[in-house]
């Protein structure tokens, strides 16, 4: 990490963090397959991410980049449990559907 | 230079991006959120992480996508090309309330950001950046780095407990 003026301005980076994590909410609210709203979520933490080491560079410091491992860790285990969740739900319902999984509505 | 590879990557992004939400098919979805995690990879190596920029490769675009396409695989959809955005209604839901995030995401740009004193974490830029994320890791993130562990391990023993399922009456085992 050098303290060298950046050739990009910050609000660069944070507004291409802003359009991806748009991106993947949108992902969230239209598609009905769990497994795609599922990589949506994951196009949400990767710009979370992205503002994370955008905020490390600019202010010189590594805590940034220190949470984005976190972050990828935390990704990790939820993608584990997730697909568990969705290849469960597949083999009861034969369907990753979210709108036809509604055996909990009230 | 710095300027174009960043514009490059930055579309590259938001391209892939805009794929994995419109494709019809999952498995395209996931290729091209391979291609996305590694064209921000590379806004990484512009952002001097290059640590950041390897692991993304090796555990995003490696490890969780294959686990992603397994999984596609595996369940081995018959009918899985889904109408895209079909839904009338949630088409337009989701459309208005992503503009309405993209409209508030701008007036967030407009204001300035004020960064505040700086510190300066390695004083004359001698080190690597992953020796210098490994000494913060290991000192002032100790802790948090061996919980992370843990929940490793809960996530892996929750998982297999979760997709071993239910075996039906009398099927034993």
């Amino acid at each position: 990490m050098s303290a060298l003026p950046a050739a990009v301005p910050m609000n660069w980076y944070l507004a291409l963090s802003a359009i991806v994590f748009t991106i993947g909410v949108v992902g969230v609210l239209v598609r009905r397959n769990a497994l795609v709203i599922f990589m949506s979520i994951e196009l949400m933490l990767n710009a979370a991410n992205l503002a994370f080491v955008t905020f490390s560079r600019f202010l010189n410091t590594l805590d940034g980049q220190i949470f984005v491992f976190f972050v990828m860790t935390v990704a990790a285990a939820e993608v584990a449990i997730g697909l568990a969740i969705i290849v469960n739900v597949f083999r009861l319902k034969e369907t990753v559907y979210v709108d036809e999984v509604n055996q909990l509505k009230g | 230079m710095t300027t174009f590879l960043f514009l490059a990557f930055a579309a590259l992004l938001t391209g892939c991006s805009l794929m994995v939400v419109l494709q019809r098919n999952p498995v395209t979805s996931a290729l091209w959120l391979v291609l996305g995690f590694c064209s921000l990879a590379g806004i990484y190596l512009l952002l001097q992480a290059e640590f950041l920029a390897m692991v993304q490769v090796i555990v995003y675009a490696g490890a969780i996508m294959v686990l992603f396409l397994f999984v596609i695989m595996y369940l081995n959809l018959k009918h899985d090309i889904e109408d895209g955005l079909h839904h009338h209604a949630r088409r337009i839901v989701g459309w208005t309330l992503g503009a309405l995030l993209v409209i508030e995401g701008v007036m967030l740009m407009r204001r300035g950001w004020a960064l505040g004193p700086t510190a300066l974490e390695s004083p004359n830029g001698v080190w690597g950046n992953t020796a210098a994320i490994g000494r913060v890791l290991f000192s002032r993130y100790l802790f948090p780095f061996e919980v992370l562990s843990i929940l490793l391990l809960v996530a892996m023993v929750g998982a297999i407990l979760v997709s071993r399922g239910t075996r039906p009456e009398g099927s034993g085992r």
